[in-house]
């Protein structure tokens, strides 16, 4: 083997996979590379993606508990030398991302092939696992997106709701922290505020307090969101007074 | 119906998440704590999957999030979105985590690396068939086997580079690039920009 290029380590690099001294010397070698600062920050974006992809649901007292931290803790004090210069990284950005759709679709179309053999083998549980996979997907997207605003509301008895919405995918999530099950029968129903008219957006795990949800449309006009009780399996519109509405960010 | 209490935070505060950030920055528990709520079980969920044992993760994923709070004056937007940061932030975490756990015993550390070798392909597997989302599991197929290999077991297991040749029973240089098409591939598939 050659002595390496140091440029072929972005990959090792992004995934943290090399020791500690060759960490420093590509630290040190792309400290003077713009391209290899670029790719890296391409490749940690596609290593993220990993990462969301095997999201967990913490336990509420992992939130109390690093709540109670911070209060003990300094915060750093930013750095007043900018370390990246942001132009060039913007720029290069939008051009990377307009010939990317293609590579996917061309990806996907040689792909297709080892998909079916894989739909064969469990038809049925898979179609379900899907389904609820490209919700999972769709909900990263909407939390990963450039332009993801979100907007924090308290809820009753101590509980936090979150909505993260994109306008770019039309889509938004709701995140649901530390709320009471609902009574028994009954089920959280999530609606979009169309202007004072609710349009339903799909239901929530009664069985759990904290919860992601990829709300069920598009946000379309939509200017809030908001909770009712219903009866299990949910109402084609609203049978009570809302337990919380929360404006989208704008 | 619009008549109902609105509970929304102060209307003047629309924070996306960058925004939030600088809030946080500025000593903001609230922002933190909606912080917390987007980025927690995401930054959770890798450490897991690289430490596995739970009560460690848990401890790890404090730190991590404790962390984010302390260095928030140091984010900055032009190099990446807050997830991406949080999450770089966690799989680093996770992997001091281990690295350190195993220099403390590096010899054993040795042989059960080499021990593992029989059921990696199975290893492999699982990771495939847990991951949730199905674009993140169909990028991953658009991978040869050896660039899929490579990548999940350096960023799911948190090996470095020379573990994995190791593994594998490759050349360094062949792990090298493959980590390196394998994150490109993918980062093209899922159509990401930094």
């Amino acid at each position: 083997m050659r002595t390496a290029d140091p440029h072929t380590l972005t990959g090792a690099y992004a995934l943290h996979a090399l020791d500690d001294d060759e960490r420093a010397r590509f630290e040190a070698h792309s400290a003077d590379c713009d391209a290899c600062t670029q790719e890296v920050l391409e490749l940690r974006a596609a290593a993220a993606r990993l990462a969301l992809a095997v999201t967990v649901s913490p336990a509420p007292e992992l939130k109390s508990e690093v709540m109670r931290r911070i209060t003990a803790v300094r915060q750093d004090a930013p750095r007043t030398i900018p370390l990246a210069r942001p132009g060039r990284l913007a720029a290069r950005a939008h051009r990377m991302s307009r010939w990317v759709p293609a590579a996917c679709l061309a990806a996907a179309a040689l792909f297709g092939g080892v998909a079916v053999w894989q739909h064969d083998r469990a038809e049925e549980a898979q179609d379900r696992a899907r389904r609820s996979e490209r919700q999972g997907d769709e909900l990263a997207s909407v939390l990963a997106a450039p332009d993801a605003r979100t907007r924090t509301a308290k809820l009753a008895d101590g509980a936090t709701g979150t909505v993260v919405v994109s306008k770019g995918l039309d889509r938004a999530v709701f995140i649901a922290s530390g709320m009471a099950a609902p009574p028994d029968g009954k089920v959280y129903q999530l609606w979009f505020d169309d202007g004072g008219s609710m349009r339903s957006a799909g239901l929530m795990d009664p069985g759990r307090t904290d919860e992601a949800v990829l709300m069920r449309g598009p946000v379309d006009k939509a200017s809030g969101l908001g909770v009712t009780v219903e009866p299990a399996g949910g109402s084609t519109e609203p049978t009570s007074a809302p337990v919380a509405l929360v404006d989208f960010p704008a | 119906m619009k008549e109902a209490v609105e509970i929304g935070k102060n209307p003047a505060a629309e924070p996306n998440l960058p925004d939030l950030m600088a809030e946080v920055a500025r000593g903001d528990t609230e922002a933190f704590a909606a912080l917390y709520d987007v980025v927690a079980g995401p930054a959770l969920g890798i450490v897991r999957r690289v430490v596995r044992d739970g009560a460690q993760s848990e401890e790890v994923a404090q730190e991590v999030l404790v962390e984010v709070w302390r260095t928030a004056a140091r984010y900055r937007p032009e190099r990446g979105s807050v997830m991406n940061w949080v999450l770089t932030l966690a799989h680093q975490r996770a992997v001091d985590r281990v690295r350190s756990v195993e220099a403390s015993a590096a010899r054993e550390q040795r042989a059960a690396l080499l021990d593992r070798t029989p059921e990696f392909d199975e290893v492999t597997e699982q990771v495939e068939a847990r991951l949730e989302h199905e674009q993140v599991r169909r990028c991953l197929r658009t991978l040869t086997e050896l660039q899929r290999q490579s990548v999940t077991l350096a960023y799911y297991r948190g090996l470095t580079y020379r573990e994995v040749a190791e593994l594998l029973s490759l050349p360094l240089g062949t792990v090298k690039t493959r980590l390196r098409d394998g994150l490109i591939r993918l980062r093209d598939c899922l159509g990401v920009a930094a």
